[in-house]
């Protein structure tokens, strides 16, 4: 299937051309430097983690790589290719983009299957006209993909709850939604925001799990913002850490579990 | 050129009391992120009210009236945020505005159930002279209008920017859930502003009532003071004079410059016609906050 | 068939067909099909097109009815000015009233909210100002234009049955369209566009495309609506009929009815038909006659009352009642 690169081979690393580069970000907000001059890559088939404490700019990073804010200074590179200013965020999620979110960003007017059949919006490209017949592509194409939905729904295992509305799951179920919603639509890049924020040891154990699948099986690049140290430690290969909008230290999770800097800025104790 | 400045001023002075009415829009926005669409029918309800007091069902002195009509107008927010906002506080905005449709249509019928749908006269003795200004005519019924109109906005502006109240309830506007978890006496927020809001829409009420009668169309006025609340930006106390001043303005101009070439009656949308034009280069108008979103 | 998953729900709709077509034209007198039945057909498929706007895509639109006088106005120029056949007429008028509906759409690309929902009152505005004053369309002093016959393939239109099945067969047709819409993936745009529109841009969904498709679609159905009701209920074009209180009435409908469901549509326009005449029967019992005035005071109450009374107890309105009443009745008589 898949080739990928396992993070500890670090020489086939350095080797490799990086899926996402972000080149000298700054941004400001209102006076405040959210980023201030950070570059990071993101390379095929690992999974990279952003740290930091509270305010570091890490969703901030993440929302630079969505489009959904424009950088004040320097570039994002996808595919080696620079990414053009008027680019916008559906179309930067159609490059193969995809993302969940810290504060879950459910539609909670959907189920569940209605939630991850939006997730393949992009993939979907018969006209309104055809979709109000329902018939001949439309109708083909709403099967076809339906399929591949239930396929992530039995990965993720939350078939049970296929029909229910997303406003009455739990919390840990909704995240877990939350990451079909940005698998189904197959992205080249999984962009995470804390998908273990609120967790119980048992619910972050499935989720850590999920992801390695979808990295070690499914072939997926995850980069991932997650406070819990025992988990990055665990399933990362990289690790970029960002305080107060710099980029204070990059490595494994060895190297940057001992750079004093990182010890310094974020107490972060392996749970 | 005299006919110009004159159209202009009577303008100005039609914006303020346009003004008046958005005034109380605003108010409850900046406090509670609520788009009252029921503004205009409290406006009416009030100057109903004020009417009944004064000639209707009693034979107040006007002082009498009007506090009685405040009093009418606090019960009525009293039973609003109680009994229609209170249930509804952790909904959406777009909700408690539709819930407010409702009371707009609560109000009105009620209003004329009690009072009956003819249009009625209120004269409470406001002097109706003439001054001339530099050539220009203008009434002291509209200026007295423009002096409560700034005292009312200057007394509002100075409530949110300097008292503690004030800050506090622009503070929570718009994250109630937050608000009230933190504590915030957020209900007690909501009284206050409503009832203050209604205050404000007796004023109106009792100006409009005294321009063109209290009948059915004062409720319309508010539609008029949408447009301003566009302009000058929804939760900017200053930017609702000085858009109802733009809008009066352009208004009399447009209908009086434009009209007769295009056939006359454009007043109903050029207010409209103007905000779409500032929203487009403004989207929050020209005063409002800009709402960043949170992703 | 997938549309009705339930049999329940696929025996009822058949009911509703029987009797949609079979029971009322053999029973229900002329005025009742006349005066109240069409004017339910034509505003449930005006409300449905709000709901499609609102109540799935999120976008309040406060300006309505203006669409439903763009596709009266339109349905009569083509059919009776230009003689171009009845059926693509009424169509034609609701894609006229779709390019009108996208183009007031646009500011939905830039404003929000409440500032969007008052943007929309500007449609209303300058539309009811544009067909009074454009002598085109308008064709007289006072904006009102008759009703021509009606022709179809040579045969005439010209009994109420006729007119009751030819709005009955477009209103099916409409809706079903209409509901492999919503079901499909615009539909879930939309509903995603509504929830949390960053993150539905974010995912993949094109925002401007898809909401100004939102705009077409839904004024579309006014526009196909405005027409029908004209052509067989009112009998003349006039803007009145399509003023901003109608535009109120509808959001009402929608809130009363259920926002973002088809059966709500229906259900909010059947409410407000059926509620004057309600009032008049019920008031009939006390006083001999009831005038108007005090018959409009207390539909106002009552309907003011029951929007908000929906939005505290049942925010999806009457659709979401009897959806739950009938989850009862399926369960019925056990509790679970």
């Amino acid at each position: 299937m898949l080739s990928y690169f396992n993070g500890e081979d670090i020489a086939m690393n350095e080797k490799k051309e990086p899926l996402l580069r972000a080149e000298n970000i700054t941004i400001t907000f209102g006076g405040l430097k959210a980023l201030n001059n950070v570059s990071l890559e993101i390379y095929p088939g690992e999974i990279m983690a952003i740290i930091g404490p509270n305010g570091a700019g890490k969703t901030t990073m993440l929302n630079v790589i969505n489009g959904f804010y424009k950088p004040d200074e320097g570039s994002i590179f996808f595919e080696g290719k620079r990414r053009s200013k008027d680019l916008k965020p559906n179309q930067i999620a159609a490059q193969g983009i995809a993302r969940t979110f810290q504060n879950l960003a459910l539609f909670k007017g959907m189920s569940t299957l209605g939630n991850i059949m939006v997730g393949r919006t992009m993939k979907m490209h018969s006209n309104p006209f055809s979709q109000g017949l329902y018939w001949g592509f439309s109708q083909k194409e709403e099967i076809e993909h339906r399929k591949k939905v239930e396929e992530i729904i039995d990965f993720l295992q939350i078939a049970n709850i296929r029909r229910t509305p997303a406003s009455m799951l739990p919390y840990g179920l909704q995240k877990r939604v939350e990451l079909a919603r940005a698998l189904a639509a197959e992205p080249k890049l999984l962009l995470l925001d804390e998908p273990m924020a609120g967790m119980n040891l048992e619910e972050k154990e499935d989720i850590a799990r999920f992801v390695l699948d979808a990295n070690e099986e499914l072939g997926y690049t995850i980069a991932l913002i997650e406070h819990d140290m025992g988990v990055v430690m665990d399933i990362c290969d990289r690790i970029v850490v960002l305080d107060f909008g710099n980029k204070i230290a990059e490595g494994t999770p060895e190297e940057v579990k001992a750079t004093p800097e990182v010890i310094k800025a974020y107490l972060g104790t392996a749970e | 050129m005299a006919f110009f400045f004159e159209v202009f001023v009577s303008g100005l002075m039609v914006g303020i009391m346009y003004s008046l009415v958005a005034l109380g829009f605003s108010l409850i926005f900046k406090a509670s992120n609520v788009f009252n669409m029921a503004q205009g029918a409290m406006s009416l309800f009030a100057s109903l009210a004020l009417y009944g007091f004064l000639e209707q069902f009693f034979h107040f002195p006007f002082w009498l009236a009007f506090l009685c009509t405040v009093g009418v107008m606090t019960i009525i927010a009293y039973v609003i945020v109680f009994v229609i906002l209170k249930p509804l506080v952790a909904r959406p905005p777009l909700m408690l505005f539709m819930a407010t449709f409702g009371v707009m249509y609560l109000l009105e019928g009620f209003g004329q159930s009690i009072y009956g749908t003819q249009a009625k006269g209120l004269e409470i003795g406001i002097p109706d002279n003439v001054y001339e200004v530099v050539g220009i005519l203008i009434s002291s019924f509209d200026l007295f209008f423009a002096g409560i109109a700034a005292a009312l906005v200057g007394g509002l502006a100075w409530f949110f920017q300097k008292t503690r109240n004030g800050r506090a309830l622009r503070a929570v506007s718009d994250d109630h859930e937050a608000a009230l978890s933190v504590g915030i006496p957020l209900l007690k927020a909501w009284y206050l502003t409503w009832v203050i809001a209604g205050v404000v829409a007796t004023v109106a009420g009792v100006a409009w009532g005294t321009r063109i009668g209290v009948q059915f169309s004062l409720s319309l006025i508010a539609l008029k003071a949408l447009p301003i609340l566009i302009i000058g930006g929804i939760d900017s106390i200053p930017g609702v004079i000085i858009a109802g001043l733009i809008v009066g303005a352009g208004e009399n101009l447009g209908e009086v410059f434009i009209g007769p070439y295009v056939g006359g009656g454009i007043q109903t949308f050029f207010p409209y016609l103007m905000a779409l034009v500032v929203l487009y280069f403004r989207p929050y108008g020209l005063f409002g906050k800009e709402i960043v979103e949170r992703v | 068939m997938a549309i009705f998953p339930i049999p329940l729900d696929r025996w009822g709709f058949i009911f509703m067909l029987f009797l949609a077509f079979i029971v009322v034209p053999l029973f229900a007198s002329e005025y009742l099909v006349t005066n109240i039945i069409i004017p339910f057909y034509c505003f449930a498929l005006s409300a449905f097109g709000l709901n499609v706007l609102a109540g799935y895509a999120g976008q309040v639109s406060l300006g309505h009815a203006a669409f439903m006088a763009v596709g009266s106005y339109a349905s009569f120029i083509l059919y009776g000015r230009y003689g171009i056949p009845l059926i693509p007429s009424i169509l034609g008028a609701g894609v006229i009233a779709a390019i009108v509906g996208t183009f007031f759409g646009l500011p939905s690309l830039r404003i929000k909210g409440f500032y969007l929902a008052i943007s929309t009152l500007a449609s209303q505005f300058l539309i009811e100002w544009i067909i009074v004053h454009w002598q085109w369309v308008s064709g007289g002093v006072f904006g009102t234009i008759e009703a021509p016959d009606m022709f179809i393939f040579g045969g005439a239109i010209d009994t109420y049955i006729k007119k009751y099945y030819l709005v009955l067969c477009m209103v099916i047709l409409l809706m079903t369209f209409g509901k492999n819409l919503v079901r499909g993936q615009l539909g879930r745009n939309w509903m995603a566009i509504r929830d949390v529109d960053y993150a539905a841009e974010i995912i993949g969904v094109n925002l401007y495309r898809d909401k100004l498709i939102a705009f077409s679609v839904s004024t579309f159905y006014a526009g196909v609506a405005g027409s029908l009701i004209t052509l067989c209920y009112v009998g003349v074009a006039n803007i009145e009929e399509f003023n901003v209180m109608v535009s109120f009435a509808l959001v009402g409908m929608i809130i009363i009815g259920g926002l973002g469901t088809i059966l709500g549509s229906f259900l909010g326009a059947g409410f407000f038909v059926m509620l004057p005449i309600a009032i008049n029967q019920g008031l009939g019992t006390f006083m001999e006659v009831v005038k108007p005035d005090i018959l409009s005071n207390i539909e106002a109450i009552i309907f003011g009352g029951l929007i908000v009374f929906f939005l505290i107890v049942e925010p999806y309105g009457m659709a979401r009642l009897w959806h739950t009443i009938k989850e009862k009745m399926r369960l019925w008589p056990f509790p679970y």
